[in-house]
Order: C-alpha cells, then structure tokens, then sequence
C-alpha cells in the first residue's frame, strides 16, 4: 500500500525540529533514515498529519570519542556504525551487531537512533545499548536531558521519550583493555530480526568475570539485563553454577508467544545464547557442552 | 499543508525538477513520474528488495525513502546502470546462467550484486548469500543468481568464467 497523506517539514536545525515538534504534539512524527517508519506508514499502520525530516542535520551525525566517552550522533547510520574505526576500536560489539540488522540497502538508510526511538524489542542495536551501558541523549523544549539506556525502553515500541523530545545521542563508555563482548542471536534468514538474541559484554581478569552485562532481546516486551549475571561474576564458573545460572535466567526472562516461536521455545534458545556465551567469553569450551538449539 | 514540494534531483546524469507530494514514495516517482519503470514495486515495506536503486552511490529501498528525501541527491536506476555500460558483464552472466525467470527481482538483484562486487571483488558464495540476503526471488532460481554473480567476479578479476 501507499502511505496517506501528510504534510512535509524538512528540519534546519535541532531547535527547528523542536519547535515543529512542540507545534504539533502527538500528529508530528520524526523522520531519520525511515527504515522502521516507512514500512509503518506504507502499511497505514500509522498516518502522521506531520513528518519532520531531521535526515538533513549534519550535527546530529557522526561518532566522536573525548576522553573515556564514546559518542555517537543519533543519525549515524548502520552502515557508518560498520565502518567506523572508532567503533571498532571502543565498542566492537556494536560493529558486529549491526551484521546482523537487515539487508546492506536498510543499513545504508537506518539510523542508530531511529532504532532506539522506534524501540522493537526483537531489535539488535537497543539490546546493545543495555549491554555497553550506553547514555541516551535527548533535547526536549526544556533542555537537553540524559538517561542510562536501561531506563529508556518502557515496552513494545515504548520509550522514555515523549512527543516534544527527539533522542540526538548516545554516549557509551569507551571498552577497557581487559574487556570481551559476546554477540549472537537466532533468525530464520539472515537479517531478520531475532527470535532470541543477546548481546553480552564483561571484564574478565584470570578467568573469573569482574563484570558481566547480558542484554537478552526478543525475550520480552523490551531488551533486559538478565539479573542471573550476578551468579556467574566473582568465582570460577563451573558447570553446576552456569547451570543454576541458567535456571534463574529462565525464570526472570517473560518471553511472548508468535508465529516464529512458543514461550518454551524462546526460554531454551535463551539458556543456549547463555551457554555459548559465557564459554566463549571465559574461552572455556567445556561450559557449552549441553546447549543445543 | 500537503502541498507540493519542489525537488530538485540527478537521476542517472540528468537534472530533474519535480513538484511532489510528500507521500510519494521514490520507487513511484521514478516510475509514474520519470517513466522508469525498470525499478519494480514489490513489498512496499522494505522486505523483497525489488525497488533497489542507488542514492549517492549506495543501494537503498526506494520504497522506503519519499521522494522529496533525494532533494539535492543523486540517483541511480537499474536504467542507468545499464545503458551506461557497468554492469553489461553481469548482465550476460545472468542470461547465460538463466538467473532469471519471470525476471521480477533481477534488477533488485543486479543492484545489490553489483553493489557487492564493488566492495568485495572476490566474494564467496556465502557472502553472495549473505549480501543478498534482501531480495526475494520467486521463482526460487538463488542457486543460478549466485551462480552467475560467482561468475561475474571471477571474470573481472581475469579468471576464466
């Protein structure tokens, strides 16, 4: 289908966008790299009265790092996040998420942060933000406001944003030496979004986890943090502790029924992504003996 | 308030200048209004990959983009792709491999194929697979598709096909 009608406002400037905003309240709606919105549109899913195009903003794009802060602009592409030398030297993680997202002509066109904002909770990149322990930027009528990435997805398609606010940056910490990162997710085909997911980063010191962060995707109505992290950091993992582990991420993890998968399903697919991930991070083979999809 | 824009675009070398709608989606531009019709309409939402064209020199989802979006920006179609010459190659290679049936995809698939082969001349079949992993076909023919894009590659590298 086409999409309806609406009317066009190109933004100037992140205060021009602001005011269009602020002007048109819950009608206007934000165009990036319209990857997620143009579907929507095409399939008169939603019919904005208003689309403010903020693809023109050169001051919204680009990674920069200062200090231990890695920041990304919110209209910098999948493909730049790809190529990013910056990107690859800080948070690796997320290059090797972002494979994973669509097709190269989708990646071309999306953007970080309109991927954050539409918040799909089968999405790579929002899972990533919680594992990195990333900061969401966002510029509102009254000024510009931080928020831990944790807090920032509320549900299905849910954030912390409201119709006046436009979400320009994310800032992660810049990964430390001692740091690994785990990606790995199940799709029918590449490029499709997940059936379950986890983007995973710790710091590992003599084969103990000091940190570990777990952001399962797909599993629920927003990316989470698995609290059963806590039981693999601090002792050496054997088999019995990431089996216990791996019962209470079950239990934590609320997964939804959907033509791709049933809940059981989702709940085993989780325990797997747990097993290869942690022997992978721990480079202990011996950990992902039992986990077959 | 939804008037017509003006735009000013390039599609395949030449200055265009259209009043559009906002709701016009690129595909249908440049079919209902430039007669180009050489980019197909699938989907509509981004999934089959047959509205593949090139903005600013990367393949996107004409689909997805609205017209007045490639004001100022450069487009090419499976059109200029062709008559220009760069990718006769694989266009020979697909008819020689009959990688084509109802024909539907294929200048999706030549889009993204020769978007590949421009960023990595040597592809395995693989990456092939993986590179096009955006764009249906039908009538089930990625074996011959992979097939003549392999051959392709190995061709411009100085192999023998």
């Amino acid at each position: 289908m086409k999409a309806s009608a609406f009317a066009y406002a190109r933004a100037t400037s992140v205060a021009d966008a602001l005011a269009l905003l602020a002007a048109h309240g819950d009608g206007a709606k934000v165009l990036s790299g319209g990857q997620s919105l143009m579907p929507a549109m095409n399939l008169r899913l939603i019919s904005p009265e208003l689309i403010v195009d903020i693809g023109g903003l050169a001051e919204l794009r680009g990674v920069a790092v200062s200090g231990d802060v890695l920041k990304i602009g919110a209209l910098t592409r999948h493909a730049e996040l790809l190529r990013s030398p910056e990107i690859a030297a800080h948070a690796p993680l997320l290059a090797e998420a972002v494979a994973h997202v669509a097709h190269p002509a989708i990646r071309n066109r999306g953007t970080l942060g309109g991927s954050l904002a539409h918040a799909d909770p089968a999405a790579e990149l929002p899972a990533c933000m919680l594992a990195l322990n990333a900061t969401v930027v966002i510029s509102g009528p009254s000024g510009e406001r931080r928020m831990a990435a944790e807090d920032f997805f509320t549900g299905i398609y849910e954030t912390a944003l409201s119709a006046q606010e436009l979400l320009v940056a994310v800032e992660l910490p810049v990964a430390r030496k001692s740091s690994g990162y785990f990606f790995d997710e199940f799709a029918r085909r590449h490029g499709d979004y997940a059936i379950v997911g986890l983007a995973a980063q710790a710091i590992v010191k003599d084969g103990i986890f000091a940190d570990l962060r777990l952001a399962f995707f797909a599993v629920g109505d927003r990316p989470t943090l698995a609290k059963a992290a806590a039981r693999l950091v601090g002792a050496v993992v054997t088999p019995a502790i990431l089996s216990e582990a791996s019962t209470a991420l079950s239990k934590e993890l609320d997964p939804q029924q959907d033509q791709q998968a049933s809940v059981s399903m989702r709940r085993h697919l989780a325990k797997v992504l747990l097993g290869r991930c942690v022997s992978a991070l721990l480079d202990r083979p011996d950990l992902n003996a039992g986990g077959s999809a | 308030m939804t008037a017509r824009i003006s735009i000013t675009v390039e599609v395949n070398g030449e200055r265009v200048d259209a009043q559009v709608l906002p709701r016009l989606n690129l595909a249908d531009f440049l079919r209902e209004h430039l007669q180009l019709t050489g980019t197909h309409v699938g989907c509509e939402h981004g999934v089959c990959g047959a509205c593949t064209v090139r903005v600013d020199g990367d393949i996107v989802r004409s689909c997805l983009m609205l017209a007045v979006q490639t004001h100022n920006a450069s487009v090419q179609t499976i059109e200029g792709l062709s008559d220009s010459g760069e990718i006769a190659d694989l266009q020979t290679a697909f008819r020689d491999r009959n990688a084509l049936q109802c024909g539907f995809c294929t200048p999706g698939m030549l889009m993204a194929a020769q978007d590949l082969l421009k960023q990595q001349p040597e592809p395995d079949r693989e990456q092939i697979r993986q590179h096009l992993s955006g764009n249906y076909c039908r009538c089930t023919g990625y074996q011959a598709i992979v097939d003549a894009i392999e051959t392709t590659a190995r061709v411009r590298m100085g192999g023998r096909p």
